[in-house]
């Protein structure tokens, strides 16, 4: 049943991948307007969020990438019990080399043996999938869309640290998060978004502290301790004064997304995933025949 | 309220251009990012000329329309990446413009004031913006040797906005950022 609508499902991952390449979800855009009023008008933090929004807008009307980094593409897929996930990759597969070809992404894998792009983005390593089984009978696909800039900040801290006086608690989490912000300055593209993994080892750390960008920007953590460390580390990484592109400003970051994987007794990493103002995250409700239900975010 | 600046970008425009001031950038500019670096500091031959020239930080999505090639977008890329190779680069090129995004170091800094070279701050991921501002794809090269994302692009754009982060006297906007921040920092983590 699944592989005859194959072309269905190619379709609808093919305009997902369009639509997160060159629209921003609302929230963050939302984000990006009321960061501009609240810096002094004229100035270049101002400015530059001006920039940004008109960019935007421009990508949408001219359906063009909003960033030439089109990243590293992540899908998140729920499927119902039973369902072919083989097939879906491959109608992922064929929907990325036809973004590609139609511009939508940019030749973004390389091969980093012998220097070569890879002509379609479909590589090894390239997309990432995610694949969990939900109860549901629709299937829950999501794209994050992350820039190599912002990736380049991303941190991983082993607590405790004596440098920055993290010890195996909740400030020490909080030192790592604001310190990450500081080195990030505004070459990861600030205003950014953290996504931030407590405990873990080094590879979950990573995958969960990115995976938070699957939140809105106003979810907030249910754990309320979290919850609360989220708002703080908001309130100072903004009184930090790097602001849009590091050049000053009220805006540091526009979320901050805080979740735990326990630990193992010797290990205590905190891991932060700095994404820059342009989240492209999109997802789709499908049904399991490959119709769309609606749209997410 | 910005100054443009038109190629040739001769030492006298560059040295007018103020810290922190805004300038709209006209005329002919090369795109050339990691590989392209590294091959000019390796001693390979510019299949461009540089002097009096700008470098543009980026690595574009392109298409071809009609046999044409054209940019969809085009932002600047990280250019603390180019930090190793930017000085020698400006010495033997007479490199006067770059263009980027996220500031550059200490030594591309002096490179900067001893030479005669602005680092101009182009919004990052500001991608589309940029594109419309392309009028002409010129010409490229090592398009096969790089592919199309570290190829060296020649571009003719018109009003492409920037922030002057570093001037010819070798000012950083963003080392005053990174220093204040440090402080405010310093403070929170007491």
């Amino acid at each position: 049943m699944f592989s005859v609508r194959k072309s269905l499902w190619r379709e609808h991952i093919f305009d997902l991948i369009r639509r997160t390449a060159t629209d921003l979800p609302a929230d963050v855009e939302r984000a990006i307007r009321r960061a501009q009023l609240r810096e002094k008008r004229g100035g270049n933090a101002w400015w530059v969020l001006g920039e940004i929004l008109q960019n935007v807008k421009l990508a949408r009307r001219h359906d063009a990438p909003l960033c030439q980094d089109t990243g590293t593409l992540s899908f998140y897929f729920i499927v119902p019990p039973g369902f072919d996930t083989n097939a879906l990759v491959g109608a992922t597969r064929e929907a990325i080399a036809m973004a590609t070809r139609a511009g939508y992404l940019r030749q973004n894998a390389i091969d980093p043996v012998s220097g070569v792009p890879y002509q379609t983005n479909v590589a090894p390593g390239s997309p990432v999938f995610s694949f969990r089984q939900g109860a549901r009978k629709t299937v829950d696909a999501r794209l994050i869309m992350k820039g190599g800039g912002s990736e380049n900040v991303s941190a991983q801290y082993v607590l405790p640290d004596g440098e920055l006086g993290a010890d195996r608690d909740l400030e020490g989490v909080r030192r790592c998060i604001l310190d990450a912000i500081w080195q990030a300055q505004g070459q990861g593209c600030a205003p950014g978004i953290l996504g931030v993994c407590v405990g873990g080892d080094r590879a979950s750390g990573y995958e969960h502290a990115k995976s938070q960008f699957l939140r809105k920007l106003n979810e907030r953590s249910p754990n309320r301790t979290l919850a609360r460390l989220e708002a703080s580390v908001m309130w100072d990484a903004n009184k930090l004064g790097v602001g849009p592109m590091g050049l000053g400003g009220r805006t540091t970051v526009f979320g901050v997304h805080i979740d735990a994987l326990s630990r193992v007794p010797a290990t205590y990493l905190v891991t932060v995933s700095y994404m820059c103002w342009a989240l492209r995250r999109r997802g789709m409700l499908l049904g399991p025949e490959g119709g769309l239900k609606r749209w997410l975010y | 309220m910005s100054k443009t600046l038109e190629y040739p970008f001769t030492a006298a425009k560059v040295r007018s251009l103020k810290l922190g001031h805004r300038v709209c950038v006209s005329g002919l500019i090369f795109t050339g990012r990691d590989k392209f670096h590294r091959y000019l500091f390796q001693g390979g031959k510019s299949p461009v000329n540089l002097a009096d020239g700008a470098i543009f930080h980026a690595g574009p999505v392109m298409a071809r329309k009609h046999g044409k090639w054209v940019v969809l977008s085009a932002g600047p890329t990280t250019s603390a990446r180019m930090d190793s190779y930017m000085p020698r680069l400006i010495e033997q090129h007479k490199i006067r413009v770059i263009i980027g995004k996220g500031g550059m170091s200490d030594a591309t800094r002096q490179a900067c004031a001893k030479h005669g070279c602005v680092y101009l701050e182009a919004v990052g991921g500001a991608a589309v913006t940029v594109a419309q501002c392309v009028k002409d794809v010129c010409g490229v090269h090592l398009l096969a040797e790089f592919g199309e994302a570290e190829a060296v692009w020649a571009l003719t754009v018109k009003g492409l906005r920037a922030v002057v982060a570093i001037d010819a006297m070798g000012r950083s906007l963003q080392k005053r950022v990174r220093q204040s921040s440090k402080r405010m920092l310093a403070k929170m983590l007491k």
